[in-house]
């Protein structure tokens, strides 16, 4: 198998003069009922793939506002089982790649096998697991093997030099460059390094890179996105659904069109 | 999952962190094993462990709980004189110096109880760290006093009220503090628990009191042990007392996992017990959840062994059934703290008092000439309320 769904539609995004845009939504936060409601918005407003985070109960790698997104999810009783049949309910309207964001456990219990022969029913072409770095990557790796479903990578900037190339040589899917030394949340500034990094990064990756831990103002995704390949907007974007305030996730997204001239 | 890295114990253990902390993993694992190579490091802990610590710890011979046990002679590993009170110190003190030795200069603990974050509190104020101590709102309630200790010595403790506001979320914060400030801050993580190197490190650090064991009862009786008993939170104490036996197979090693309101009212925190397999804090172990794998909160009278999950070298000793794996309830702990303090006038952490309760059972059906050791983790004083109220709260 390719797997190049998710990587064709950032390369595409790049080619037509864009920034890829992909959104973070916590799955569950206010109600089930609000997921295709959200996810066909950001398609309309111009997303280029959507990162759908699935609620856990321990969600170590994430702030104050996906941690209290994930407990509202997790009141409505919102679970990976629920959420991929949501997802396949309404497969046939979303012609964007969507992508699962969930810790390990929940995959563990629904079952290796399980998730790899559901993946693309429900519409689902990649899988980010904050909590299985590459050593740990094999056995799941092994089991999305005959399917189009991408195990994407984080890469944490200030790993060293060999780790962050055996990351992108294994990479599928995208790079997920984590821009900041933390957890997910709203940043007011990013290290100076940033710029050099991203650089090197990209030079070290066959696929795309997108910039992703902390940017929340359409500042920060000009900035950002001029530096790598895309974006990925999670609490601010969270957040601004949480509120309704479409308008606000409209000039975030607006914010990464006809910018491939500033790399 | 059987994938071949690094820390694994059979199939347990692993590293599933995020990716910003691999690389904290890493450092941490090499300056460890520098660590290890240098004799001069463990000179410095010897020192510290003898002159500060009060190392060694008695092997006491409980002779009035063997008459009332009617069996086997039972032996006390007295881990409650330690200074701070119990055997959280051991490493604490360890991984202190450890932190020195990488340059760090603040430290980041989670606690549960209250008896690591008071011996991490303890260690850093007498090493010149600065010190921030996780700890859930529910156990700040349960363990007041532990707070107002660690604040005394200079510590800052944050109070955790996200999830349930228990020992594993405590964990989940301690863990995000690190990522965040991982360039001058070390984490000290305060059982058998988390990503490699961290069980190994916990279990090496606790292994003296294994090793003290071994040599005193051989003092006393010429011979090693027919039982060890010790109680399993995380497995810290456990693991220290067990590693140095667990080649001599003669020597029947039991693990005591606390059954909380009994294990099948669901209120327990027994994850052995419980045989589901998971992934939490970074290593695969017995976890206690949910059929779709939410991490269940555990329930204990004992706020140290009150965590969902047991360290991945204890699972694994279960799985090769070297360690006999049961369970003491909330009651039945109750009834060993008063019984210790009565016949032999120590009065024990509610943790280690489910060990005492499972061993004076296991001696009864013991011969008179046979050894019983129970690790003896921790003194009650921490616990006074807490029991004082399981009991009704009238004088005794
Ligand atoms: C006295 C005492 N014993 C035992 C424990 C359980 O921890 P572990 O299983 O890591 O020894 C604790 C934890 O706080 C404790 O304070």
């Amino acid at each position: 198998m390719t797997k190049k769904l998710v990587t064709q539609a950032i390369m595409q995004c790049n080619e037509q003069g864009n920034k890829a845009f992909v959104p973070y939504i916590m799955a569950g936060d206010g109600g089930l009922q609000t997921l295709k409601k959200n996810i066909l918005f950001l398609q309309e407003a111009g997303a280029t793939a959507i990162e759908v985070g699935i609620p856990f109960s321990d969600p170590v790698a994430d702030g104050d506002v996906i941690q209290q997104a994930g407990e509202r999810a997790l009141a409505e009783g919102v679970t990976l089982r629920k959420i991929m049949k949501e997802l396949a309910s309404f497969k046939e309207e979303v012609k964007i790649p969507l992508v699962i964001m969930t810790y390990l456990n929940p995959v563990l219990s629904y079952g290796l096998q399980s998730i790899a022969a559901d993946c693309e029913a429900s519409g689902v072409y990649g899988l980010i697991i904050p909590d299985l770095p590459l050593e740990e990557s094999g056995l799941l790796k092994d089991a999305l093997k005959d399917t189009e479903v991408a195990l994407i990578q984080l890469v944490s900037l200030t790993s060293p030099t060999e780790r962050i190339e055996a990351i992108a040589k294994a990479a599928e899917g995208f790079i997920y460059a984590v821009t900041v030394n933390g957890i997910t949340g709203v940043r007011s500034s990013f290290t100076e390094e940033l710029e050099g990094h991203l650089e090197r990064l990209k030079a070290a990756s066959s696929v795309p890179v997108l910039a992703g831990f902390g940017i929340s103002t359409p500042e920060h995704v000009r900035t950002l996105g001029g530096l790598a390949d895309g974006v990925i907007v999670g609490s601010a974007i969270v957040t601004a659904l949480h509120e309704g305030d479409y308008e606000k996730v409209q000039t975030l997204i607006n914010a990464s069109k006809n910018q491939l001239t500033n790399s | 999952m059987t994938t071949e890295t690094k820390g694994r114990y059979g199939k347990f253990g692993g590293q599933f962190v995020p990716e910003t902390i691999m690389t904290a993993l890493q450092e941490l694992e090499t300056a460890y094993e520098e660590a290890q190579l240098d004799p001069a490091f463990s000179k410095e802990l010897d020192y510290y462990l003898k002159e500060f610590v009060g190392r060694e710890t008695p092997l006491f011979f409980a002779e009035r709980l063997t008459k009332h046990a009617g069996g086997a002679k039972i032996y006390l590993k007295r881990e409650d004189l330690n200074h701070t009170g119990a055997h959280k110190i051991n490493n604490s003190l360890g991984q202190a110096l450890l932190a020195l030795r990488m340059g760090k200069k603040k430290v980041v603990a989670e606690t549960g109880a209250g008896q690591h974050g008071v011996a991490t509190a303890t260690a850093c104020a007498l090493l010149g760290l600065e010190c921030v101590v996780f700890m859930g709102k529910e156990d700040i309630r349960r363990q007041e006093l532990n707070v107002f200790r660690m604040e005394l010595l200079g510590t800052k403790v944050v109070s955790v009220d996200k999830g349930s506001g228990t020992l594993k979320d405590a964990v989940n914060e301690a863990l995000r503090y690190w990522v965040s400030n991982v360039e001058d801050t070390h984490y000290i993580l305060g059982s058998a628990l988390g990503p490699h190197p961290f069980p190994q490190i916990v279990r090496d650090f606790q292994r003296v009191i294994g090793d003290e064991t071994r040599r005193q009862i051989v003092e006393h009786e010429g011979r090693l042990p027919n039982a060890v008993v010790a109680c399993i939170g995380g497995g810290s104490n456990a693991i220290g007392m067990f590693h140095p036996f667990v080649d001599d197979q003669d020597v029947k090693l039991y693990g005591v996992e606390a059954a909380g309101s009994g294990i099948s009212t669901g209120k327990h925190a027994a994850a052995i017990a419980g045989k589901q397999e998971g992934v939490l804090h970074g290593a695969y172990m017995y976890v206690l959840q949910d059929d779709d794998g939410f991490i269940q909160e555990a329930h204990s009278i004992s706020a140290g062994l009150d965590y969902p999950a047991v360290g991945p070298e204890h699972c694994h000793l279960a799985d090769i059934q070297r360690v006999q794996y049961d369970s003491v309830t909330d009651q039945q702990a109750l009834e060993a703290v008063q019984l210790l303090s009565r016949v032999e006038g120590i009065i024990p952490a509610l943790e280690s008092a489910h060990a005492v309760y499972y061993a004076v059972q296991l001696a009864k059906e013991m011969k008179e000439d046979q050894l019983v050791v129970i690790c003896l983790s921790g003194r009650g004083d921490k616990d006074m309320q807490t029991v004082r109220d399981a009991l009704g709260g009238q004088s005794i």
